[in-house]
């Protein structure tokens, strides 16, 4: 995935997508404010500065899917672990719920079911059928909608053909008004996510915590 | 030794396994209270979510995983201590042994509950063992937590032969001592006992082999705990030093643990005639050097941390040395090591009172060093916009704090029914000479053990 921040406007259509597609409970005011609020995909919005000389920059933040992914090794039971498409995923079965895996991701864009997941009605009921629940005790994360990318390969071999680029879509990347996510194959060198990443404005995010994550952020040309 | 002090010895140690008193039971219905209290604290916990915690979004680790390594670390009063003394036959270390491998054994068991206490579906926890599941499913052997499974078990292991096999000759003179179903219990515990310089030869060599082999097992246990930490990439967990670091730290703790359980043995079961001052004296002097280790080693890891200048690193130092957390981090520092330094190096404070008052700061230190180490880290990993602050809950606070009531339960219901002191070790001779001390022990021993029999 690229994310552009010279498009990034900040408006939170990816979290809120991303919410609806991913069965992503939502927790109330009072649990948020005590830190229990889960976005996979978050807006992080850094003031630079000082008043009236002040910029806002906006950096949408979700699992990098890091080739070298801390969360990884440390988990017990393989509930974290690397798929052959080159994923991070998640099996909420096999966790238990040491949280090891959220204390080792230098991003923090894992979460915890505190509870049994809930909605506020009638939100309970445009569940994605796609995507199981989690129940208390797991931990959760950005699956580049795995659901998605799955059903689109199975449509592609059943249709005989390869995927085309931009044929798959995550939710946030669908969402975003100002096309700033950008989502693909970068075993594909011709591919637009391939292109941006490669694109003298790109880096990566903690670059040199050593993760090599899979997620390219072109910085704003204004600053270039 | 005559025979008449080696009878008194029997009498003295014996004698708290015969005689009940009211203190006992109310004692036991205190530490047992508070213990019920946390257990429903946790099933509340188990029951409505792990949210009723203060754990949270990015600080998924709190009291419980300070509790785990803090109480990982107290067990090292123990079988590493006591095997040290017993290697360098240090004459003093009889009537302490023991008191220090029963620390270790409880507090490895009450230790090794968190790692289940703290997960968020604790009835799956046996996924950790490694099981031939029907899946096929093994443990991640490349995950710390697993590394920590086997070496918390092969210690508790070797912890509980370390105690079990000094306690078979006393198990024997308690046998000889009792009737009834007394006599039945000792009787299947001493395993058949008799005396014979054979079965001294054989236990021996035993402890002897335990001795040299717990001592690596000590070692790379806490040092496994430590990898816990310095495997993951968070701003000052990853550090080469935590090895040795926290092995220092649960050596240091531990000694302060053996002091104040020392300390209230002696009070409590009226043994001042076998703990001596000299006792706490030596121990407060391992104190002193302890706490100039852990000094250093905290020293050096503010020091490189602050040359290195990484910019995630620098946030979580200046958190700890001088923003919110400062007023821990200093209680932290004058607790584990001004304090001690003073009470401990100066003679005339070497006291009884004075190891007793520098051991409860080490505790003190000891438990805030642990959550130091963990909570600032988590708190401010690298991007500001994910930094969160951590305040502990109810839940958490009392069963964290439960543990310290758990251990004086087992600690008291275990002097209850074991001599807390190992009777034949104190009448070996605490005078007698390094050389010779083998020999000599044997035949005074199985002869006082022989004639105690009706």
């Amino acid at each position: 995935m690229a994310a552009d921040l010279d498009r990034c406007t900040g408006c939170g259509a990816c979290v809120t997508a991303c919410h609806a597609e991913n069965n992503i409970s939502t927790v109330g005011a009072d649990q948020a404010a005590r830190g229990r609020a889960k976005h996979w995909i978050r807006v992080e919005r850094y003031w630079e500065g000082e008043f009236p000389d002040v910029q806002l920059k906006f950096r949408p933040v979700m699992c990098q899917q890091c080739d070298n992914a801390p969360c990884e090794p440390v988990c017990p039971t393989y509930a974290s672990h690397h798929t052959p498409d080159g994923l991070n995923a998640q099996v909420y079965n096999r966790c238990i719920g040491t949280r090891y895996c959220a204390n080792a991701c230098p991003y923090n864009v894992r979460f915890f079911d505190f509870f049994n997941p809930s909605w506020d009605k009638p939100l309970h009921l445009q569940l994605n059928p796609d995507v199981s629940l989690r129940e208390v005790g797991v931990m959760e994360k950005c699956t580049f909608c795995v659901q998605r990318i799955k059903s689109a390969q199975i449509q592609a071999k059943a249709e005989d053909r390869k995927l085309a680029d931009g044929e798959v879509q995550p939710s946030c990347a669908q969402a975003c008004p100002a096309k700033a996510l950008v989502f693909g194959d970068l075993d594909d060198p011709e591919s637009a996510v391939s292109r941006l990443t490669r694109s003298p404005r790109g880096s990566k995010l903690l670059e040199d915590v050593g993760t090599r994550p899979n997620v390219a952020y072109l910085s704003r040309q204004t600053e270039v | 030794m005559s025979a008449l002090a080696s009878r008194r010895i029997t009498d003295d140690l014996v004698r708290p396994l015969t005689r009940t008193s009211w203190r006992f039971y109310l004692l036991v219905a205190l530490f047992g209270g508070i213990v019920a209290t946390a257990a429903t604290a946790w099933l509340s916990q188990a029951y409505f979510g792990f949210g009723v915690t203060g754990i949270r979004w990015p600080v998924y680790w709190g009291f419980y995983v300070t509790s785990f390594v803090f109480w990982i670390g107290i067990s090292h009063a123990g079988t590493l201590i006591s095997a040290i003394l017993r290697l360098v036959n240090a004459g003093w270390r009889r009537p302490v042994t023991r008191c220090a491998e029963v620390i270790t054994v409880f507090a490895l068991m009450i230790g090794a509950l968190f790692p289940i206490i703290h997960l968020g579906r604790p009835w799956l926890a046996f996924w950790l063992f490694p099981y031939p599941s029907e899946r096929l499913i093994w443990p991640n052997f490349r995950s710390p937590l697993v590394w920590d499974f086997f070496a918390i078990n092969t210690y508790l292991t070797g912890s509980v032969l370390f105690l079990l096999l000094p306690m078979i000759p006393d198990f024997a003179v308690v046998r000889d001592r009792s009737t009834g179903l007394r006599h039945r219990v000792y009787k299947a515990l001493a395993l058949g006992w008799r005396g014979t310089p054979r079965q001294w030869h054989r236990l021996e060599s035993a402890m002897h082999i335990m001795a040299i082999a717990i001592l690596p097992v000590a070692v790379s246990v806490h040092t496994i705990v430590s990898f816990d930490f310095s495997m993951a990439p968070v701003p000052m967990w990853q550090s080469t030093i935590f090895g040795p670091y926290f092995v220092a730290g649960a050596i240091f703790s531990g000694i302060a643990a053996l002091i104040i359980a020392m300390a209230v043995l002696r009070r409590f079961l009226h043994l001042q005639d076998y703990l001596l001052p000299l006792h706490f004296e030596n121990l407060g002097k391992l104190l002193l050097v302890m706490a100039l280790l852990w000094g250093y080693f905290v020293f050096n890891e503010r020091l490189v941390t602050y040359y290195g200048n990484g910019p995630a690193e620098m946030a979580v130092f200046w958190r700890t040395q001088r923003e919110s957390f400062a007023p821990l981090y200093w209680t932290m520092v004058i607790c584990n090591f001004v304090a001690p330094l003073v009470l401990m190096g100066i003679r005339r404070l070497r006291t009884i009172t004075g190891t007793v008052i520098a051991s409860l700061g080490v505790i003190v230190g000891m438990w805030l060093e642990r959550f130091l180490i963990i909570v600032p880290s988590l708190g401010h990993k690298y991007l500001p916009n994910s930094y969160g602050i951590y305040r502990p809950q109810p839940v958490e606070i009392i069963v964290a704090f439960s543990t310290f009531a758990a251990m004086a339960l087992l600690y008291v219901l275990f002097a209850k029914f074991v001599p807390i002191i190992s009777i034949w070790e104190l009448k070996s001779g605490p005078q007698t000479p390094a050389s010779g001390v083998a020999d000599a022990s044997h035949g005074a021993v199985s002869t006082a053990v022989r004639g105690a029999q009706p």
